[in-house]
C-alpha cells in the first residue's frame, strides 16, 4: 500500500504546484473542449448517419426529380426568368415527388429536433451532469457547447449538400450557375442551417424542461406538427368567419385584399411558412411580393427577376423573425435551466 | 493555526414547507477528514450541493477556501473534486477518455491530461480497463474511475458523498484507505458524507451528525459521546437474581431500582429481564454492586458499555427517544 501510494504522492504534489503556477493553463476553454465532445458525440451516433442518409437520399431523389423537370435553357436577355436556369434544380418538380425545399422545409426539423431532444436530460440520466456541472464550467457553456456543436455539424452537413447538390447539376446540366445563383444558393442553405437552428432550440429547450428523452422528443414532434400541420388549418377555419362578402365591393374597398394579408400573417407564427416564403423568394428571383398584390400594383410592372440584395430585402423580417424565435427558445432553456438544482440522478 | 477550508454560516435550504437545511453552521479546516453521518434524507446531499453551487440556498453563507460558490463557482470548482453518490460517465467513451475529458475541462493541456489520466488509471487499478467503454464497467470500478476523475483535476478539497454505496469489504477498505492517507500526506481535505456509521468511525477526524436538516452535534467521537450523552455517557448492566434461588419480585426490585436511581451521577435506570440498564456520567460499577449485593441479591452480570457511533446513531436516527425510554 505504501509502495502504491508513493507515485500518487509525486503526481498530486506537482500537479498541484502546476495549478498554483498556472502552467497547466491550457488554451483551449472548456467551452470548446465541450463542443469538441458533443460534435465527436454527435458523428459518431447511428441517430446521425441514419438521417444523414436520409436526407442524402432526399437529395439525390429531389435532383433526379429536378433533372427530369427542368426543361432547356431558354435563350434570352440575362437577368430575364428563364435564365436564372439553375436555381430550378431547387425548386422544380412535376408533382410526383416535392422539389428539394418542400423536402428540407420537412426533413429540418426532424434532423434538429432529433439532434437536441436528449441534450440536456440524457446527462442528466446518466448521472454526467453533476460531474460535468461540479467542473469548473460555466452553465450556460454547457447549453451554448451542445447548440454550437449541434449548429456546426448541421452547417456543415446542408452546406456540403448544398455543394454536392451544385456539382451533380453542373455535371448533368452543364450550365455554370452565376455569381448571383451562386449566392442566392449559399443563402439559401443558410436560410435552411438557421432554420434547422430554430427546431435544434426548441428541441434543447424541451430536453431541459421534461426528464424523459421520449417525453421531450414527443413534444418536440408535437409541437413541429401543430405548427406545420393543424396551425394553418384551425387558421383557415377561424378566419373563415371574418372573410369579407365576395362581390364588386369587397375588391374595390380593398378588404379582400387586407382579408388576405391577416391570413397570411397570422399563418407566418408558423417558421415553417417563414422558411418557406424565404426559400421561395431566394431561389425564384421573380417573386416580387410574399403578400397578396392588387392589379393596380401589378400593371405596368415588368416582369423582372429581382437583384439578390433585393429579394433579401423582401425576406428579411421572416429572418428577423425566424432569428428572434430561436434567441426567444434559447432564452427560455436559460431560464429554466442556469438556476436550477443539480442532484445525482 | 488551523485553516479554514469550508465556513458555512446560518445556512438553510427548503423546499416548500420542507427544511432540507436548517440554519447550518460549520466550519472545516484545512487537512481533515470529515464525516457527515446521518440517515438518508437527512440533508446531507443538499448540504453538498449548496457547497458546490449547484443549487442555491433560502438564506446563509457559505465560503469554500474563501470564495463564494454562487458568485464566484469557477473558483470553487476548480479547487473541490466532487464525486456524487451515483457516479455517471459517457457509457460510450473509454474510461481514459472519460478522464482525459474532465482534464480538458479543467484546461489541462492534452498531452499533460493523457499523462495524468494514465497515471490515475494506474494508481486506481483500472489501467487494464483504460481503453474499455465505461459502459462495461462494473459499480466498484465506476467508483474507483470516480475517484481518479476527482483527483485528476488535483483538488485542495474532496467531497465524496456516499462513496462505499455497492462495493465489497475489501473495496471499501482499500478506497477508504486510500482517501485518508491522500488527506493526511497531501494536506487535502476531505468531506464525507455517509450513513454508515462504522466507516465513519473508522476514518473520520471530526463527525458531524445530521438529522432532519440540522447539525445536532459535531466532533471527534468523544466528544460526541460526551456532549450527547451527558448524563448517560456510561452505560453499565448488572443482571440480579436473589441469592437463594427464589424468583425475584417486582415490589422488592422497585425498592432496588429506587436506590440505585438515588446515587450520584445515575441518569435512567431500567429493568427487564433480571437485568439494569443504568446509565451515568460517570464509572459507577462498583458502587452499584455493592448496592445491589447490600440488597441481598446475587449480582449475575456486570458490564459496562461506553458509548461508540452505534448507540449514538441508534439513538439519534432510529429510536429518536432518550436512551432510559428505548432500553
Amino acid at each position: 500500500m505504501e509502495k502504491l501510494l508513493d507515485p500518487i504522492r509525486l503526481f498530486i504534489t506537482r500537479a498541484q504546484r502546476e495549478v498554483t503556477a498556472g502552467r497547466s493553463m491550457s488554451p483551449l476553454h472548456p467551452f470548446w473542449v465541450i463542443v469538441g465532445k458533443e460534435m465527436k458525440d454527435h458523428v459518431r451516433s447511428w441517430r446521425f448517419i441514419i438521417l444523414l442518409s436520409l436526407i442524402g437520399l432526399t437529395c439525390l431523389g429531389s435532383l433526379y426529380t429536378a433533372l427530369n423537370n427542368i426543361g432547356t435553357p431558354k435563350a434570352g436577355a440575362p437577368g430575364q426568368a428563364g435564365n436564372f436556369f439553375f436555381l430550378q434544380l431547387f425548386t422544380a418538380t412535376d408533382g410526383t415527388l416535392p422539389s428539394f425545399i418542400v423536402f428540407l422545409n420537412f426533413l429540418g426539423p426532424l434532423l434538429g429536433i432529433a439532434m437536441g431532444f436528449d441534450a440536456i436530460n440524457t446527462e442528466w440520466n446518466r448521472g454526467t451532469l453533476s460531474r460535468l456541472l461540479s467542473q469548473p464550467v460555466h452553465r450556460d457553456s454547457l447549453l451554448n457547447g451542445k447548440f454550437v456543436a449541434s449548429l456546426l455539424v448541421i452547417a456543415v452537413l446542408f452546406f456540403s449538400l448544398t455543394f454536392l447538390m451544385i456539382g451533380l447539376g453542373l455535371l448533368f446540366i452543364g450550365v455554370p450557375p452565376t455569381p448571383g445563383e451562386f449566392f442566392r444558393i449559399l443563402s439559401f442553405a443558410l436560410l435552411t442551417v438557421l432554420y434547422v437552428a430554430f427546431w435544434l432550440n426548441v428541441s434543447i429547450l424541451f430536453s431541459v424542461r421534461f426528464r424523459q428523452p421520449a417525453t421531450s422528443a414527443l413534444t418536440a414532434i408535437a409541437v413541429w406538427l401543430f405548427l406545420t400541420v393543424f396551425y394553418p388549418i384551425l387558421i383557415r377555419l377561424a378566419m373563415k368567419a371574418f372573410a369579407p362578402d365576395p362581390g364588386p365591393m369587397a375588391v374595390l374597398d380593398g378588404s379582400i385584399v387586407g382579408y388576405q394579408r391577416t391570413v397570411l400573417n397570422l399563418l407566418r407564427f408558423a417558421p415553417g411558412q417563414l422558411y418557406s416564403d424565404a426559400t421561395t423568394t431566394l431561389l425564384m428571383p421573380v417573386v416580387r411580393s410574399l403578400g397578396p398584390l392588387t392589379m393596380e400594383q401589378v400593371a405596368g410592372a415588368i416582369p423582372n427577376p429581382l437583384p439578390l440584395g433585393e429579394s433579401v430585402l423582401i425576406v428579411w423580417p421572416q429572418l428577423t423573425g425566424l432569428i428572434a424565435a430561436t434567441v426567444g427558445c434559447f432564452a427560455l432553456s436559460y431560464a429554466s435551466f442556469m438556476r436550477r438544482e443539480i442532484r445525482a440522478r | 493555526m488551523r485553516e479554514p477550508m469550508i465556513t458555512i454560516s446560518g445556512l438553510s435550504k427548503s423546499y416548500g414547507n420542507f427544511m432540507a437545511v436548517d440554519k447550518l453552521d460549520l466550519t472545516i479546516y484545512r487537512g481533515e477528514v470529515f464525516g457527515l453521518l446521518g440517515p438518508n434524507g437527512a440533508g446531507k446531499s443538499t448540504t453538498i450541493l449548496l457547497l458546490l453551487g449547484l443549487t442555491e440556498p433560502s438564506a446563509g453563507q457559505v465560503s469554500v477556501c474563501g470564495f463564494d460558490p454562487l458568485l464566484q463557482p469557477l473558483e470553487v470548482k476548480r479547487r473541490i473534486g466532487y464525486l456524487p453518490d451515483d457516479v455517471g460517465f459517457y457509457e460510450n467513451r473509454s474510461g481514459l477518455e472519460n478522464l482525459v475529458f474532465t482534464a480538458r475541462l479543467n484546461r489541462i493541456a492534452k498531452e499533460e491530461a493523457h499523462f495524468r489520466a494514465r497515471k490515475l488509471l494506474e494508481e486506481v487499478g483500472l489501467i487494464a480497463d483504460a481503453d474499455k467503454k465505461a459502459g462495461t464497467y462494473s459499480r466498484g470500478m465506476r467508483q474507483r474511475l470516480g475517484l481518479a476523475d476527482v483527483l485528476i483535476k488535483a483538488p485542495s478539497i474532496i467531497i465524496l458523498d456516499e462513496p462505499t454505496l455497492g462495493i465489497d469489504p475489501q473495496g471499501v477498505r482499500e478506497f477508504l484507505d486510500l482517501i485518508v492517507r491522500l488527506s493526511k500526506e497531501q494536506g487535502i481535505t476531505v468531506l464525507l458524507s455517509s450513513h454508515h456509521l462504522h466507516q465513519v468511525q473508522q476514518i473520520c477526524d471530526r463527525v458531524g451528525l445530521f438529522v432532519g436538516g440540522k447539525l445536532i452535534a459535531e466532533g471527534d467521537i468523544d466528544a460526541l459521546s460526551a456532549k450527547l450523552f451527558a448524563s448517560d455517557r456510561f452505560v453499565i448492566e448488572a443482571g440480579i437474581a436473589c441469592s437463594n434461588g427464589d424468583p425475584l419480585s417486582a415490589d422488592r426490585v422497585m425498592l432496588l431500582a429506587d436506590s440505585i436511581r438515588g446515587m450520584e451521577g445515575v441518569g435512567s435506570v431500567s429493568f427487564t429481564e433480571g437485568t439494569f440498564s443504568i446509565g451515568c456520567d460517570r464509572d459507577n460499577a462498583p458502587r452499584i454492586a455493592r448496592v445491589v449485593v447490600d440488597a441481598g441479591y446475587g449480582l449475575m452480570l456486570l458490564q459496562k458499555k461506553k458509548y461508540g457511533l452505534d448507540e449514538i446513531y441508534h439513538r439519534y436516527f432510529e429510536g429518536g427517544g432518550a436512551y432510559g425510554k428505548t432500553a
